[in-house]
């Protein structure tokens, strides 16, 4: 297809060395972008009048553990809406420093994609508005979706939590205290 | 001025909403700050359905995640069943029969109906029509049962198989459809009438939880919330996969990008894919419906019962898997709250090396504190009502 070709190389030309890779699988477009500077590679895809990729579709991860180097892959699924067209970028991001820029920035709605990827892989985002666990608890130990996370690993039971500020009805409590001990009595 | 004098200075409370509270149907909690009535800031804590989708794919084989993918959106498991179907075929690279595909539509279409008649009506339910909802519960049942002789099972399907589906519609199953869309299209009158003028469910819902076109995009919204706003983005319509392209329907839109809004937009919607079923019917080729590929495909139970290759076969099939080529690919579908994508990773095994879903209500609950932002505490119901929150999609 002429066309897509059109948009891996215009992609190619604009981004220069920061493209490691471009390729075709299945018809799906893939660009293998370089992290440094991500945020502006993202704001070129977004804002080229020749691309337009302004819908963020999907932020995640794959583990390459012991398969390839660098280990993870944050992988970005980015969407033309009037263009109708759909692109794939991928970022790889060694073991030692697995960091890469936020893109909440760009897209709001990165933050909860963003949380998750960091909760379940341990990929820290770079100016992050709030980096917290999202779909496990804040007690839990390591990221379960890495490949030397055990599958049938099992954590501790995390202790009851005394939440500050909770909303306790005195009146409610003291009721009951006082009919427990009115039964007590007539017993 | 005088007016604002007079207030009483109000304190700024906290309150947690959830995890198990009536109007929340799924287990969700908001943090909520409150000034008097009105929502302040509200953060919306999720995962409290987390049981490790993607772990446990990544244990079981490509034909054993499909009873996985039931459980993510069980208001439209046959959706999901779909979504990963072709989504393992595209990373195959095969093509399935058209009858299969026709069928997989019909599936598809029913199951978004379910979907919104389930939102629709708790929804409505929740704000006190709870007529309405008694109407749409009916309305659902007669897709249930459809479901259910299609499929032998109400809930948690797994009708969908790599390379076809299980088995072939049944020989009434044109009537039964027939049947139920008269008495849906009849219980629909009725809730029309029962809500469309009605002015307390208008006030609840008219511009509540409004979001604009360019925030519903920031926010990656899709499905009816992203349509609610105005901006037509139908993956059926966008990229058509199986045989949408076949097939006349309309993508409702809204304007505002209220509550109110998106309630329309999923009642016409139910509509929309109830001519769809009825054209794919009528339009139905004979055929098979699995792809003619031994690679994928179980060997018929007499082979297996009567000659060693078959016996082989299927034990090769059943214990190793299928084998997908290595590669990466990511396909959508539009499911019932929106764009269901599903990115597989293959390292050529018979188990997927990586199984992400996008959970569109995950994405949508994202968007929470901005829709309920200065509203009042009675308003979070029939937003997040519309955002039709599912705990097994949103929490995997």
């Amino acid at each position: 297809m002429p066309e897509t070709s059109t948009i891996l190389d215009t992609i190619k030309e604009k981004l220069g060395g920061k493209v490691v890779e471009t390729l075709q699988f299945r018809g799906d477009d893939v660009v293998i972008l370089a992290r440094q500077e991500l945020r502006e590679s993202f704001r070129f895809l977004k804002d080229d009048t020749r691309l337009r990729f302004d819908f963020l579709s999907d932020i995640t991860a794959v583990d390459y553990w012991k398969k390839k180097e660098p280990r993870f892959e944050v992988v970005y699924q980015l969407l033309s809406l009037q263009r109708r067209r759909r692109l794939r970028v991928r970022v790889p991001v060694p073991e030692d420093d697995p960091t890469v820029e936020s893109l909440t920035p760009l897209w709001q709605g990165a933050n909860f994609l963003e949380r998750e990827v960091w909760d379940l892989f341990g990929i820290t985002f770079v100016d992050h508005p709030d980096l917290r666990r999202i779909l496990l608890y804040e007690e839990f130990q390591g990221h379960p979706l890495r490949k030397d996370y055990p599958v049938n690993l099992c954590q501790p039971r995390v202790p009851e939590l005394k939440v500050e500020g909770t909303f306790v009805d005195e009146r409610s409590r003291n009721k009951l205290l006082r009919l427990k001990h009115e039964l007590a009595q007539k017993s | 001025m005088k007016a604002e004098n007079k207030e009483l200075p109000v304190e700024v409370m906290e309150l947690q909403m959830g995890p198990s509270h009536p109007a929340t149907h799924g287990t969700i909690k908001f943090n909520l700050k409150l000034e008097g009535e009105k929502v302040l800031d509200c953060d919306v804590e999720v995962g409290f359905l987390h049981r490790g989708f993607d772990k446990s794919c990544e244990q079981a084989t490509w034909t054993q995640v499909i009873p996985y993918t039931d459980r993510l959106n069980y208001a439209s498991s046959l959706i999901n069943n779909v979504g990963y179907a072709l989504a393992v075929e595209k990373l195959i690279g095969v093509e399935t029969p058209a009858r299969c595909q026709y069928i997989r539509v019909i599936a598809s279409e029913l199951a978004r109906i379910f979907d919104h008649l389930t939102c629709c009506g708790m929804a409505a339910s929740e704000l006190g029509a709870i007529t309405v909802g008694f109407y749409m519960i009916e309305a659902r049942e007669t897709i249930m049962r459809i479901v259910e002789s299609l499929t032998g099972a109400r809930l948690t399907v797994t009708y969908v198989r790599i390379g076809g589906v299980k088995h072939d519609l049944s020989h009434d199953f044109a009537e039964q459809v027939t049947q139920a869309f008269k008495t849906i299209r009849r219980l629909l009158d009725d809730c029309d009438r029962l809500l469309s003028r009605n002015r307390i469910f208008i006030d609840r819902m008219s511009n509540v939880g409004t979001i604009s076109r360019e925030k519903a995009i920031s926010y990656c919204l899709t499905g009816p919330i992203l349509r609610s706003t105005g901006v037509n983005y139908d993956v059926r319509k966008a990229y058509p996969y199986l045989v949408y392209d076949q097939l006349a329907f309309d993508v409702p839109l809204g304007t505002k990008g209220d509550n109110y809004d998106r309630f329309v937009c999923r009642i016409q919607e139910i509509e929309q894919s109830m001519r769809i079923v009825e054209q794919a019917l009528a339009q139905l080729p004979v055929g098979s419906v699995w792809i003619d590929d031994p690679r994928f495909v179980l060997p018929e139970k007499e082979k297996v019962y009567n000659s060693i290759e078959g016996l082989m076969h299927h034990f090769k099939i059943i214990m190793e898997g299928i084998h997908v080529p290595p590669g990466e690919t990511y396909f959508a579908v539009e499911g019932g709250n929106g764009e269901l994508g599903f990115y597989l990773v293959s390292d050529g095994g018979g188990r997927p090396y990586r199984v992400r879903v996008r959970p569109p209500c995950f994405i949508a609950m994202g968007v929470f504190h901005e829709m309920i932002k200065g509203y009042m505490v009675a308003d979070i119901v029939p937003t997040f009502g519309m955002i039709n929150m599912i705990g097994g999609e949103c929490d995997r």
